[in-house]
């Protein structure tokens, strides 16, 4: 085989909207916050445990913390994806990352998701869907009406292209 | 209504009258009744002739539970009705939920026949028809779950010769027996890993139906008697011989277990390329996989069956149901001779012999040897930390422990590590994707390149800092994603746009100065 060394993934073209940042922090709070919380509120009510509680708050909390801080500006860094008529390239995950590629021929479903905290940044998920159980591509936290029209786009595109999905 | 039997008379022509489920069904449905009153009358047994309360409510509950069962059962029976036209299959079912489903004869992938025990003391088998694009949902399944097996084979034989009479496609050349159970291949049976596992299990249930029955284990007249026992030997010798039991009892059950999945075993390919799979002692199974959804084969070779040079071979196929349905079906060989299990793969695949032979692929970089040593030297360390810092407070012997199960993991472990490297391996041959790895269980996939409908590339902290990323190439198939563990980047994204050329290229680049 020739050497193959300098090839690499050039990054998807679009960012993921901005407000993700903030979608990511919330969400990751929801998970982070309330165990020191519990602890907190019994440090603060039960006199003769608080040393115990005290301790218990500070070690739930700094990790906690800390998540909330590096995840969201990390993956923004990360998430990104782009739609050729070709294909669709996504990039996701902040430690663990991936790349994925989907031909569009291959599409079989385009689903839009907006769970609860995202409606509240006005954002919103596209999952794109092919024949096979783990091959999903999941773009999430794009603007609300770009992915509408990402969707109508794709599914635009995966008419005109000819193909089997299995 | 009277009993249809147009499909036990052997006309050729597809009729349209209505076939329905076996009369006998209503036995079958009513013995699932038995089990709480042969229960029953045990606990009297065991107890001396004292009905507890407890026992007659959790008994009684179960009766009513099986009851409904065998009422939706006899429902079923009374409801279904199925019929074969020249187009399609349609089965219609159901009392409250009707049920009306239709398949057209050329969207059926395969038609399996399966009987449990029960069925067969009946003489009834069960008849399922695979259909749909999507390898999904086992509700897009089609069963007649009770007819006889003369009916169930003469049905199958109608519906592939009508789908296939619909399709212009040549007659596979080569018709016939691929391959057929050896009992030589009994010697493999007790290396099955699970059996130690299925132990613990049987040994729980017991335990729970004992105690449900208000029975308690652990007063029997037995246990109490291998109790005292145990009281009067030194330890490590009662801990010796309780593993070498487990053990023992392990190996049988997997015997049996072998013994049951794997008697009559025959796999054969039928008229119309269909790759058959019969096998089963109490339950039999039919598995027929259509060739042109076998996008590929793995080669399965576990530790203690890898050092007897013994190995499975799997169809990675579309179309064998769930994630769960496909692992049970899709077995090609039992653990069989590593020779055997590569001269049936070259048979069933068109690859050429050596498809899923490990030599001759490439390596992968040194950067993965380390990676796996570095793993195995973390989970030495991890391990052997409990017993030293439990030695801090609970005595210095622990300690002494924990340092020597250090020193013995390291050294096994790193071993494992280096077969693990070796195993390592990817290649393109002919129309194939080659895929080896696995450090416990190795496994060799080869996976058709018109197959792959993704790419998933992977990277974790470490692997970027080593500078590597796995390779996923997703598919309708099998697992629905088969990994190239530990490429260099270059490297990988070079094997995924040559196995598939053309998808990856627009968003491939080449990094301004090495590195």
């Amino acid at each position: 085989m020739e050497r193959h060394d300098n090839l690499r993934l050039r990054p998807p073209r679009h960012r993921v909207d901005r407000r993700a940042i903030g979608w990511w922090t919330l969400q990751s709070a929801v998970f982070a916050l309330p165990l020191p919380l519990t602890f907190g509120i019994l440090w603060a009510s039960i006199p003769p445990t608080r040393e115990f509680f005290m301790w218990a708050t500070l070690i739930s909390l700094v990790p906690g913390l800390l998540y909330m801080a590096v995840m969201p500006a990390w993956r923004y860094r990360v998430h990104r994806w782009e739609a050729t008529n070709e294909a669709v390239y996504a990039a996701s995950g902040w430690l663990w990352q991936q790349w994925r590629v989907v031909p569009l021929s291959r599409v079989q479903t385009v689903d839009t998701l907006r769970g609860p905290l995202q409606q509240m940044f006005g954002l919103s998920g596209v999952t794109v869907t092919t024949a096979s159980s783990s091959a999903a591509v999941k773009i999430k936290g794009i603007d609300h009406q770009l992915a509408s029209d990402l969707v109508e786009y794709l599914a635009k595109c995966t008419q005109a292209v000819p193909g089997d999905a299995t | 209504m009277t009993s249809d039997t147009s499909v036990r008379s052997p006309s050729h022509a597809a009729d349209h009258d209505w076939g329905r489920l076996n009369g006998r069904l209503l036995l079958v449905n009513l013995s699932i009744l038995a089990a709480p009153v042969a229960m029953f009358l045990a606990s009297l047994a065991i107890t001396g002739g004292e009905a507890n309360l407890q026992v007659i409510i959790t008994l009684g509950s179960l009766f009513v539970t099986l009851l409904v069962i065998s009422g939706i059962g006899l429902m079923r029976l009374f409801t279904t009705r199925y019929r074969l036209t020249e187009d399609r299959f349609e089965l219609h079912s159901g009392l409250l939920f009707r049920s009306r489903r239709s398949v057209p004869i050329g969207r059926i992938r395969g038609v399996d026949l399966t009987a449990n025990p029960v069925h067969r003391i009946f003489g009834l088998t069960t008849l399922r028809i695979d259909s749909g694009e999507q390898s999904a949902d086992a509700g897009r399944r089609l069963s007649l779950d009770g007819i006889t097996k003369a009916e169930a084979l003469e049905l199958r034989r109608r519906i592939i010769a009508l789908r296939d009479a619909g399709r212009a496609r040549p007659v596979a050349d080569s018709d016939g027996v691929l391959s057929r159970l050896d009992w030589s291949w009994l010697r493999y049976g007790p290396l099955t890993v699970w059996g130690v596992g299925g132990v613990f299990i049987a040994a729980a249930s017991a335990f729970r139906v004992l105690h449900e029955l208000q029975v308690n284990p652990l007063e029997l007249g037995i246990v109490k008697d291998i109790e005292h026992r145990f009281g009067t030997i030194p330890l490590w010798y009662g801990i010796l011989l309780a593993v070498v039991v487990i053990v023992v009892l392990g190996m049988a059950g997997s015997t049996a277990t072998f013994i049951e999945n794997w008697a009559g075993y025959e796999l054969r390919r039928e008229d119309g390329g269909v790759l058959r799979i019969r096998r089963g002692l109490l339950a039999t199974r039919s598995v027929s996989i259509e060739e042109r959804h076998l996008r590929g084969l793995e080669l399965v070779e576990p530790i203690p069956l890898r050092w007897a040079k013994g190995a499975k071979l799997n169809a990675v196929a579309s179309g064998l149901g769930d994630r769960e349905d496909n692992r049970r079906r899709r077995g090609l060989t039992p653990p069989t001779p590593r020779g055997e299990a590569l001269r049936v793969a070259a048979q069933a695949l068109p690859g050429g012999p050596g498809l899923i032979e490990r030599q001759g692929l490439l390596p992968h970089p040194k950067a993965a040897l380390r990676r796996r040593i570095n793993r195995a030297l973390m989970w030495s360390v991890l391990i052997a930390a409990v017993p030293v810092v439990l030695g801090l407070w609970f005595g210095s012997w622990l300690i002494t422990t924990g340092v020597i199960t250090g020193v013995v993991l390291v050294v096994v472990l790193v071993a494992f590590a280096f077969t693990a490297y070796r195993t390592l391996g990817h290649g393109l041959r002919g129309h194939y994707l080659v895929a080896s790895s696995g450090a416990f269980a190795r496994r060799t996939v080869a996976l058709q390149r018109e197959g792959i409908i993704g790419w998933k590339f992977s990277r974790t902290p470490f692997q970027r800092r080593a500078g590597l990323l796995t390779v996923g190439a997703t598919t309708a198939a099998g697992e629905g994603v088969y990994h190239v563990h530990d490429l260099t980047e270059g490297q990988g994204i070079a094997f995924a746009e040559t196995a598939v050329p053309g998808l990856l290229a627009p968003f491939i680049e080449r990094a301004p100065d090495r590195g």
